[in-house]
């Protein structure tokens, strides 16, 4: 660590390491409630559990990434953050707002728009919590010595990503409309701002890890980038299939869409390539492991699994069933789950002082969770793929077809047991590292500083 | 070999290009296209109550509709010609959680007059032109 401001950091990951728990008990209930036992219904209905998990997952990605930009943006401009104290308000009301938002859930109170239930009071409270972040990010970014490319992108993916976040408070009388711009959110985060984000992330702990040149690390972020939005901006179609919206839709979501996992491609390949290329060891490798990781895996998640149901041909039967789910879990945990957890593993030991990196219970952690999410994307394939073939094209009822494919929920829970326990090794690590102290001030991880005293 | 300058260029161009492009489309869909395929004409008070109730409740959280929201419970976009109103009231109007096949509905217990009015929402939702969606299942496999 070489500014003390980049304490807050360590705070944000914390946040998120407690909202990742809670994410996962309620995926669990929900798990539960589709193999037949949802004796939670009168406390936790379905739907109520559904809001809160998607809502935690958004929380938490949303509260690493705004750790990493307090820990990189720093170090990047070569400037103390602005103002500490803002900073530590900002990480307590997003906590309160969350919390809020999570409780009413509980109490029927949230607007039904899958992504977006945070009901719109609190709407505008997550507004000013995100301009008081982007306030200090921006200010310390132009006070600082420079702008490098690195953090330009990942500010960049964070003011649009506010930016947004605005259309889905507007309110429709028209169901297809309020569809229509809840994906300027929705898909215009995860297949646009976002990639920014994450780039950013890789392209940081790229630079650090494996010690290649900056510039060349900079221009294939650039490339990178430039094929998200090339691909990911039309390819929005996709969801306005069959919406309501016009026809042209399938032929410019399909062409654009199937293009998308091109982004997805470069930066897995991007980054093992700089990793080749590198040579120098860093000893960091648990960060290494979760960086390439989420490079890989976002590549499958994202990219393959979604490009097997973007074309209209398919999407017209798979639309809106398990398959939907299964993509969205391989997907959000390989590009956003693991690059957040890529810059926890990098940023603790440098935190912290203490350099427990490379223990076993790191390496379990990073297995198993990737085994059972592997799993746990497997078991909702194969319910998906039957409820496809047994709602859609043989014409069964629903609820029938539901009977039918309970198994696969079993297959799920114990996939996600698997799941659950690396998670709980990454937390009892994070634990194990303590609280961030100014002791770690002046150790640097560097290579020139490594190989030193090495 | 392509420069940082060039990426950088490549990078801009394209955002700016492709983001013009999606506004233009999106501006016609909105304006044009999706008022008519949708039948906004037909958008009476009634819809928008049932609308309202449709959201406040987060009956997404557990269905889809327009093939959007969860995959608890069925696929509402047809229910209506489906299984019709007096079908649908009963739902809604169930003082007990709904569950013929043991999956629960909340219980919302709804007034005679909501009720109608999600149903009015069901039945615009079932005349819109979805492009063919739901698809028609294929009748040799039953
Ligand atoms: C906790 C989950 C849940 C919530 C929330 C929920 N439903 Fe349901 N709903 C179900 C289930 C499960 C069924 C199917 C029960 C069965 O047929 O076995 C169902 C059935 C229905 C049906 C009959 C559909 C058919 O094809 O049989 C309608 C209509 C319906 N719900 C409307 C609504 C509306 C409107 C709301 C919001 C006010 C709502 N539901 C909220 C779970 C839910
Ligand atoms: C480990 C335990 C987990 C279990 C048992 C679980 C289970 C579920 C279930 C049953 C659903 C609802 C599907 C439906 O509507 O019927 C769901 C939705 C979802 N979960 Fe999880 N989940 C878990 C963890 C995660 C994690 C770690 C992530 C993110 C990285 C995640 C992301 C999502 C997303 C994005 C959805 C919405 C999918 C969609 O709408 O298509 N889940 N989950
Ligand atoms: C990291 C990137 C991505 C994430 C986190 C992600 C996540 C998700 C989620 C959560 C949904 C459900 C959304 C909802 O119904 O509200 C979804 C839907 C979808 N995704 Fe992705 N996705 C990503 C990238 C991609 C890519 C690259 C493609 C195409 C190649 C793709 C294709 C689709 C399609 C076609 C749907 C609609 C499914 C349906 O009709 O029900 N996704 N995605
Ligand atoms: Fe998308």
């Amino acid at each position: 660590m070489k500014y003390k401001s980049q304490k807050v950091a360590y705070w944000f990951f914390a946040l998120s390491m407690l909202l990742i728990v809670l994410q996962i008990t309620y995926g669990f209930i929900m798990g539960f409630a589709h193999m037949g036992y949802d004796g939670l219904h009168e406390i936790i209905p379905f739907n109520a559990a559904r809001a809160t998990h998607n809502n935690l997952l958004v929380v938490w990605l949303l509260s690493g990434f705004m750790g990493a930009a307090y820990y990189i943006i720093p170090e990047e401009a070569q400037h103390e953050l602005v103002s500490v104290k803002l900073a530590y308000i900002q990480l307590i009301t997003l906590a309160l707002v969350g919390v809020t938002a999570v409780i009413g859930f509980h109490f029927n109170w949230w607007e039904g728009r899958k992504f977006l239930e945070i009901p719109r009071e609190l709407d505008f409270l997550v507004v000013i919590n995100v301009l008081t972040f982007l306030g200090i990010i921006l200010t310390t970014l132009f006070k600082g010595k420079k702008q490098s490319t690195t953090a330009m992108v990942l500010t960049m993916g964070l003011v649009f990503a506010a930016l947004l976040y605005l259309p889905g408070m507007i309110w429709f009388d028209n169901q297809a409309m309020d569809s229509f711009f809840r994906w300027w959110v929705v898909h215009l985060w995860v297949e646009g701002v976002w990639e920014l984000i994450m780039g950013g992330i890789l392209a940081f702990l790229l630079i650090k890890l494996t010690g290649v040149d900056r510039e060349v690390i900079e221009k294939w972020l650039y490339v990178i980038v430039g094929l998200t939005f090339l691909s990911g901006i039309l390819g929005t179609g996709h969801h306005y299939y069959y919406i309501g919206a016009p026809e042209y839709w399938l032929i410019i979501g399909g062409i654009f869409s199937a293009l998308e996992p091109l982004a997805f491609l470069a930066m897995a390949l991007f980054a093992l390539h700089m990793y080749r290329k590198g040579g120098r060891n860093h000893p960091n490798k648990i960060a290494l492991f979760w960086t390439l990781g989420s490079a890989i895996v976002s590549f499958v998640g994202a990219g393959l699994l979604g490009l097997a149901h973007t074309l209209p041909s398919v999407n017209m039967y798979t639309h809106g069933t398990l398959v939907t789910a299964m993509h969205g879990h391989l997907a959000f945990w390989g590009a956003y789950g693991m690059i957040v957890f890529a810059m926890i593993s990098y940023a603790l030991p440098n935190l912290t002082g203490r350099k427990l990196y490379n223990n076993a219970m790191g390496m379990y952690g990073f297995w198993l969770s990737l085994i059972g999410m592997i799993g746990m994307t497997t078991a909702f394939a194969a319910a998906g793929v039957a409820q496809v073939y047994l709602e859609r094209k043989v014409g069964l009822d629903f609820m029938v077809v539901q009977q039918e494919i309970e198994v696969h929920f079993l297959i799920l829970i114990l996939c996600a047991t698997i799941f659950a326990t690396g998670i709980t090794l990454f937390i009892i690590d994070f634990v194990k590292y303590g609280q961030p102290t100014d002791e770690a001030l002046n150790v640097s991880d560097d290579f020139e500083a490594i190989e030193a005293t090495a | 070999m392509l420069s940082k300058k060039q990426a950088k260029a490549f990078f801009l161009g394209g955002t700016i290009l492709f983001s013009m492009i999606f506004l233009g489309l999106s501006f016609e869909s909105v304006t044009i296209s999706m008022p008519e395929k949708t039948n906004a004409d037909q958008i009476t008070d009634a819809v928008v109550r049932g609308k309202v109730i449709w959201e406040s409740n987060n009956c997404m959280g557990c269905h889809t509709i327009l093939g959007e929201g969860a995959y608890y419970a069925p696929e509402l976009t047809r229910v209506y010609s489906r299984k019709g109103e007096s079908y649908i009231k009963t739902v809604l109007m169930a003082e007990q959680p709904w569950a013929p096949r043991g999956r629960k509905m909340v219980a919302y217990n709804l007034s005679e007059e909501d009720a109608n009015d999600v149903v009015a929402f069901f039945q615009w939702i079932d005349g819109m032109d979805l492009n063919g969606f739901p698809p028609e299942p294929d009748p040799s496999l039953k």
